[in-house]
């Protein structure tokens, strides 16, 4: 009969979180910042039906990075509880503080018991009347929570991410200045600066001015409105230049093919033609 | 591992774990997560009493849905009656379902305003799941499963049946579908009516309905059909001045769902209510 190893707790949780952290830091960075009439959501994401930003209830929305199937359970979950709390109570008891512990509980326990963590980090954000009200939580695949305060970044950059939010950020910054931060510091972290086009880019905000259901997707126009204006003489061969470098950003670092594939889904190509005509719906 | 604990709490599950209901895939219907978490929150899957009970509790009465080009109205009265005792005054019985559609209920006023909040809560989730809004005709159906899940609890008196309007916007028409405690779903061409009080607003409405009707003029066929049916049916309320309790009215068209705010109902009302003192049956119809 063989023993089997000893591997001491710390062994295992360190091997746990470097396997966590090592898969979320393949995906690409997003960013939740404060504005004046509100909070803004930013993602690189060149997908139109995979989100990485969701509207949970009526002042509350969720941005991941990491494994899309994980996240997406997971915003599936966190629907499903701040429905049946709105339908058990009353729309005002759903709270981002009870959805960060719901959240927080359960990918701890994940981290603890499963041989596998999730590798996702989240942001669960609600928009409150004023801008000393907004709440900003995320949490990570151990289930920490950090309440955050004007911003926040997460992903593969998001130490550079951050420290370009951190010199830029003021609070009561108007939405198009906040995007553009945003940018900026999203644009950094592909090492030299990168200009985003509406196609690249998954855009939205909860709008403290809106009645009821405060989350509302930038698409189109409304967001053609809101970028900062470059010169851009040309638009349909930058938009297919762009996203034909991207794919070999991530996998470039260590060439696991498997963990590669798996992130895969989200980092598609835009479709060249496609993607402009399908943004109004 | 994973431990089967069946229970409603949160932490039915192993301590932390989200129960198994919140994690499971393929399904974006709010109803049917609810019948798997937690069942005694549906209307229809709870203790019956033996006997007949429906008289003793609020009823709700007259809901008219008219069509006109480009859009649908959902209007009702306010009046809730408990055998011959008006209950409510000023009860609420159309509710907006979503951006596009509303429901109106008539029957048993409990059971109708929780199947309304249970039927928004149907529509939003599955948006939210989904990432897409349901077609007319799917929310039409979705009601329609939802009534069925009532039948038991119609058998013992407490019927709920609804009306169900909105704005198709692939077709760009407003549609109505009515019901019954079966949940057969029927579409309606031009208008319907439902509730104690129909008889007698169904008669207004054939013969004030035009298919040219603007907005506007749509609204006073609702309030004009209204005013009928509480003239001949007790349990329907009329536009009460004294209190300043008009009908709900609604219109869904490709701008969205409105409901009207009071002034604007007073306003109407006050000119149907001017009209009947000299014409107390109202507007006549050509004869031929």
């Amino acid at each position: 009969m063989s023993m089997p190893f000893y591997v001491s707790p710390e062994q295992v949780m360190k091997d746990k979180a470097d396997y966590a952290r090592k898969n979320i830091a393949r995906g690409r960075d997003v960013v939740v910042i404060a504005y004046d009439g509100g909070i803004l959501f930013v993602a690189p994401n060149p997908s139109r039906a995979l989100h990485k930003i969701s509207e949970i209830y009526d002042r509350i929305a969720f941005a991941a990075v990491g494994k899309y199937n994980e996240f997406e359970n997971l915003r599936s979950a966190g629907v499903r509880y701040a429905d049946v709390n709105g339908y058990m109570y009353d729309r005002s008891d759903v709270t981002a503080r009870g959805l960060a512990n719901f959240y927080a509980q359960n990918l701890g326990t994940i981290f603890t018991d499963s041989s596998k963590p999730f590798e996702v980090e989240l942001v669960v954000a609600e928009v409150g009347a004023g801008a000393e009200d907004n709440q900003i939580y995320r949490i990570t695949f151990d289930g920490s929570v950090v309440d955050e305060h004007g911003y926040v970044a997460m992903g593969g950059q998001a130490d550079h991410v951050a420290t370009v939010l951190q010199s830029r950020y003021s609070d009561g910054m108007p939405l198009a200045e906040a995007l553009e931060v945003a940018l900026a510091a999203l644009g950094q972290s592909n090492g030299d600066e990168h200009t985003f086009t509406a196609g690249e880019l998954e855009v939205a905000v909860l709008d403290r001015a809106r009645d009821g259901r405060k989350f509302r997707r930038l698409i189109g126009s409304r967001l053609d409105d809101l970028l900062p204006a470059a010169p851009e003489p040309t638009e349909a061969p930058e938009a297919d230049a762009t996203p034909a470098e991207e794919p070999a950003d991530p996998s470039d670092g260590d060439a696991e093919d498997q963990a590669a594939a798996e992130d895969a889904n989200l980092d598609l190509p835009e479709p060249p033609s496609g993607g402009e005509g399908s943004e109004e719906s | 591992m994973a431990s089967q604990s069946e229970g409603g709490a949160f932490g039915g599950m192993s301590a932390g774990r989200f129960p198994p209901a919140f994690g499971s895939t393929g399904n974006s219907s709010f109803t049917d997560f609810l019948a798997s978490y937690a069942p005694d929150m549906l209307p229809g899957r709870r203790q019956v009493p033996a006997g007949p009970v429906g008289d003793d509790l609020p009823h709700g009465t007259t809901i008219v849905a008219v069509i006109f080009p480009g859009g649908v109205i959902l209007a009702g009265d306010r009046r809730a009656t408990a055998g011959n005792v008006i209950a409510q005054h000023d009860i609420e019985k159309v509710f907006r379902a979503d951006d596009f559609s509303a429901l109106a209920i008539a029957g048993t006023a409990g059971m109708g305003i929780e199947m309304a909040r249970l039927f928004q809560v149907e529509l939003e989730h599955y948006e939210k799941m989904e990432g897409r809004i349901l077609s007319l005709e799917g929310k039409a159906n979705r009601l329609a499963t939802m009534i069925r899940g009532n039948l038991a609890m119609a058998m013992q008196g407490l019927v709920v049946v609804p009306l169900f309007a909105g704005y198709d916007e692939e077709n760009d028409v407003g549609r109505i579908f009515s019901y019954d405690p079966a949940g057969g779903r029927y579409e309606e061409t031009q208008f319907h009516t439902i509730g104690s009080g129909s008889p007698y607003a169904r008669g207004a409405l054939k013969k004030l309905y035009r298919d040219d009707l603007s907005a506007e003029d749509g609204v006073r066929v609702c309030l004009q059909a209204l005013y009928d049916a509480a003239d001949d049916d007790s349990a329907t309320g009329g536009p009460d001045l004294t209190r300043q309790i008009f009908p709900v009215v609604t219109v869904m068209t490709a701008d969205g769902f409105r409901r009207l705010p009071d002034d604007e109902v007073g306003a109407h009302a006050r000119a149907v209510i001017d009209e009947r003192m000299h014409n107390p049956g109202g507007p006549n119809a050509p004869l031929r």
